[in-house]
């Protein structure tokens, strides 16, 4: 700028200095008609925030409505609420004190709007609670009050407004300064500053005002400048919720905000659900002269990996020392925003950072008295009630404690395409299996159990051809399947047409053979089901290295039956074929068998029925898969 | 002081990455003007160098001549996905708005006819709160009708950035990742990134423009700020609006409203 005179140099040094610090946010709630747009109007007025004209253009709308002058219509931008006479939205705007910059939330007051009041507030980092000295704390000033607390605004100064109305009476005063102390006490509030005003006449706003030198406490403008920015929680525990996962490159990039503590290039990370770990290997960044090697909460960022984990949007990761949560029921304290009221039993979506889940409402608890903070028993949930909730999900959550760690232990509730609510978890059920085991599947062999009533496992029938192998196995597939079982017969002859269909008999064949056969019941068994693999599966290395694929979850069934009658039941004809030369090597007859050593079970179907055989197996399975001592989140 | 410029970018990239991943057919509107250059940076961030959706723009022909020149300069230098819409005449515009409201209300349609023939289910436009009181009361994701209609009296609530991203066939969204900015913030920001603008912001012969409209519509403001220093040493005393230079927003009270609610930017 050319040829600035010093005056005016200075005057540009000091507004730079004001406009450098950090911005506050600020929020008016209080009672429809206690003044909030008044005051709102005077404070960019006596501020000096006001754009050149628009004094005179409120004049001039006041005017042509034939009312005084009215500094509510600086707020009122819109044609409606000027005609209703009032304030329909949450309207931000800006003003400046000396000290800093403030965005200012005007949230309406009329109980309609509540959703509006909340949309305002809860970005707020501090709140003016306004109050007509006349009326004291009505209805919506408690609501507001508690909402602000359940929003997480700590920080509240009340104004007293329309002290013009009652002379400045300092008896008035302090009684309603009384009731709402003692109120915002019951929610754990304790206000920064009462402060009597008259907003219509800027007395106690930006200047003291001399009708009440009683009053000994803060003006508004100071009460603003006394407020604390609220900080980003980098020294709790990390939270960072995965918001998508870009492949642009190679690099696959978890993107998302920290929403607590920090991370670093070379952390550790777990992710819930699942408990994956994988370690970070950069944080990426672009137009960066370098990339940086740490993040903290606050920031968007994305970061690589050292391996291929199973995680998406919804993840959370977290430092193993410090989980949270993982829960399928929680205790909530929420705001109902939708005028179809909550019911036990309703169906909704809790959305908590990025992740979604389905809940279902268990039990209402209780809902709050606003009036007085007490809490009563109710059947339903209406609109602008704030209740205790339990919630009841499928999906597991990973969640905190709202005391614990405000930013993931919130949410909101939406119905169909809607927000109806927001609530932050009070308290989170015991049944949580938090980070035990490390896989790479997000839906856990527990889960899996839960969610089937049974584990999966691999149950191995052996034993020569005709030893009724076949017939077992279907028959405990119907009697499983008829039970509520998930559960699949696999077949020899059906892998050896599809998926083992270059496979002949030669000996290296045949062990090919099971080997893929093992492979393929392992992974239906890791899929939760029941398989039945039923093969003659003749030889002991053959079977070792079957059990030694699936583990624990192996159970070989001998199917137990003399040559003799498996030859005298012959129901393909093969042993007559074998018998005639026409088949090499076949077992029993021209290869040997090895018998199991050391099976899980041994069944005659020489000596039993056919029912009793079943009867036999079905129970063993049962044991095995269903009752043996319940579940251990370690498979 | 940065820290708070830090923080704007990280919920303005927030809120771009939540809209790419939520919306399945999104796009962008480009001005050419310094918030929506703001934003096309914020996205290269997000996106990590890329702007993975088109970048649109409402043509009516009458920008001034360096706007189109930076325009297709950026275009090639930041390798976007332009797609060019012609708006339809002025004298197929509702003859009951002001003339020069009339001459703006050209965009509106443009944007239905694009959204339109795109398929689009969001679109991504630079506004901002501090610029205009009607922009103030907007929502970060805000569910616009097919034909644009804004209900400013029955908005989604909107807290703890989750925001409404669901929506019943024939609706759109507009997503607004600067509604937090202020004018002085894009400011800080454009010379904290060096990004580039268009040179009209800076002043020639006692005149800037401090807004870029159509050539029609928009007139420069008198300023002496030839760099952003200066444009920023004038901003921080300046009781000037904004948008004084945009004759739309001037012709009647509520001119501005009737354009907003009808589906302008």
């Amino acid at each position: 700028m050319n040829a600035v005179s010093p005056q005016f140099a200075a005057e540009v040094a000091a507004a730079d200095q004001v406009a450098a610090a950090r911005q506050l946010r600020i929020v008016i709630v209080g009672h429809v008609d206690h003044g909030k747009s008044t005051l709102i109007g005077r404070l960019l007025n006596d501020t000096g925030s006001l754009p050149e004209g628009k004094v005179e253009q409120v004049a001039e709308t006041s005017r042509k409505r034939g009312m005084e002058f009215e500094w509510a219509f600086v707020m009122d931008a819109l044609q409606a609420e000027r005609d209703q006479g009032i304030t329909i939205d949450t309207t931000q705007i800006h003003f400046k004190t000396a000290q800093r910059p403030y965005v200012i939330i005007d949230a309406p007051g009329h109980t309609e709007f509540l959703k509006n009041m909340v949309t305002g507030a809860a970005s707020a980092e501090a709140a003016l609670l306004m109050v007509d000295v006349r009326e004291g704390a009505l209805e919506q000033s408690r609501r507001h009050a508690y909402l602000l607390h359940l929003l997480g605004v700590k920080q509240v100064a009340v104004v007293v407004n329309k002290m013009d109305a009652v002379d400045y009476n300092a008896f008035k005063f302090d009684g309603v300064a009384g009731q709402i102390t003692r109120y915002l006490a019951g929610l754990g509030i304790t206000p920064t500053a009462i402060i009597p005003v008259s907003a219509r006449d800027g007395q106690n706003i930006a200047t003291r005002a001399t009708e009440t030198d009683w009053y000994d406490g803060p003006t508004v403008v100071e009460a603003l400048d006394a407020f604390r920015p609220e900080s980003s929680p980098t020294d709790q525990p990390l939270r960072f919720p995965i918001q998508d996962v870009y492949k642009w490159s190679d690099d696959r990039i978890l993107a998302g905000r920290i929403e607590s503590g920090r991370l670093k290039v070379g952390d550790t990370l777990s992710f819930a659900p699942g408990g994956a770990q994988a370690t970070i290997t950069s944080i990426q960044a672009w137009n960066a002269k370098e990339l940086p090697t740490e993040a903290h909460a606050g920031q968007s960022i994305g970061i690589t990996l050292n391996k291929r984990i199973f995680a998406e949007r919804g993840h959370i990761a977290y430092h193993a020392e410090t989980a949270p949560r993982l829960v399928h029921r929680l205790t909530v304290r929420l705001f109902w925003l939708s005028s179809t009221p909550l019911t036990v039993g309703k169906s909704l979506t809790l959305k908590l950072t990025t992740a979604e889940h389905r809940v279902t409402v268990e039990a209402i608890n209780s809902v709050v008295n606003i009036e007085d903070l007490s809490n009563g028993a109710a059947k339903e949930v209406g609109r602008n009630d704030i209740a205790e909730v339990v919630l009841r999900t499928r999906s597991p959550v990973a969640i905190d404690r709202a005391e614990d760690l405000a930013r993931t232990g919130r949410g909101v509730l939406l119905d169909g395409y809607d927000v109806m609510g927001g609530f932050i978890a009070l308290e989170l059920a015991d049944n949580a299996v938090a980070n035990l085991y490390e896989v790479n599947h997000t839906v856990t062999p527990g889960e899996r159990f839960a969610a089937n009533g049974h584990r999966g496992g691999v149950i191995w029938l052996t034993g020569l051809s005709g030893s009724g192998k076949s017939t077992l196995a279907m028959g405990l597939e119907r009697a499983l399947f008829q039970r509520g079982r998930q559960v699949y017969a696999l077949d020899g002859d059906s892998l050896r047409m599809g998926l083992n269909a270059g496979l002949g008999f030669s000996a290296e064949d045949r062990t090919e053979n099971i080997r893929r056969m093992a492979e393929v019941a392992k992974l239906f068994a890791d899929a939760g089901m029941i398989v039945i693999a039923s093969l003659i599966s003749p030889l002991r290395a053959d079977r070792a290295a079957a059990r030694a694929i699936n583990g624990d979850r192996f159970h070989e069934v001998f199917v137990a039956a003399d040559l003799s009658v498996c030859e005298s039941r012959d129901p393909k004809g093969l042993y007559k074929k074998a018998r005639a030369g026409e088949i090499k090597e076949f077992t029993g007859i021209s290869a040997p068998y090895e018998a199991p050593e050391r099976a899980e079970l041994t069944i005659d179907t020489g000596k039993l029925g056919e029912q009793e055989a079943l009867a036999q197996l079905l129970a063993y399975v049962e044991r095995a898969m269903i009752e043996e001592n319940g579940f251990d989140a370690v498979i | 002081m940065t820290a708070d410029l830090d923080q704007l970018e990280a919920q303005s990239i927030y809120i771009l990455r939540e809209a790419y991943n939520r919306i399945d057919k999104l796009g962008m509107l480009w001005s050419i003007g310094k918030d929506s250059n703001v934003v096309l940076w914020l996205a290269r961030k997000a996106f990590f160098g890329r702007v993975p959706f088109p970048v649109m723009q409402l043509d009516t022909e009458m920008e001034l001549p360096e706007v189109y020149e930076f325009r297709d300069w950026a275009t090639k230098e930041w390798d976007l996905d332009l797609k060019i819409e012609l708006c339809p005449p002025e004298s197929e515009m509702d003859p009951t708005l002001p003339p020069n409201t009339r001459a703006a209300a050209r965009k509106t349609v443009g944007l239905r006819n694009l959204l339109e023939k795109g398929g689009y289910q969001g679109v991504i436009v630079g506004i901002r709160r501090d610029e205009q009181a009607t922009r103030a009361k907007e929502r970060i994701f805000s569910p616009r009708t097919l034909d644009g209609a804004w209900d400013i009296k029955d908005q989604p609530a909107e807290f703890w950035d989750h925001y409404k991203t669901r929506f019943a066939e024939g609706t759109h969204v507009r997503i607004h990742p600067l509604l937090a900015w202020t004018e002085m913030d894009i400011w800080r920001y454009t010379q904290r990134e060096n990004i580039p603008v268009v040179p009209l912001y800076f002043a020639r012969n006692g005149k800037r423009y401090r807004s870029l409209g159509e050539k029609n519509i928009t007139f420069p403001v008198d300023s002496t700020a030839s760099t952003i220093e200066e444009i920023i040493a004038e901003l921080a005393v300046t009781k000037v609006s904004e948008r004084a230079g945009r004759s739309m927003d001037n012709e009647s009270e509520d001119s501005f409203e009737r354009l907003r609610t009808t589906g302008y930017m």
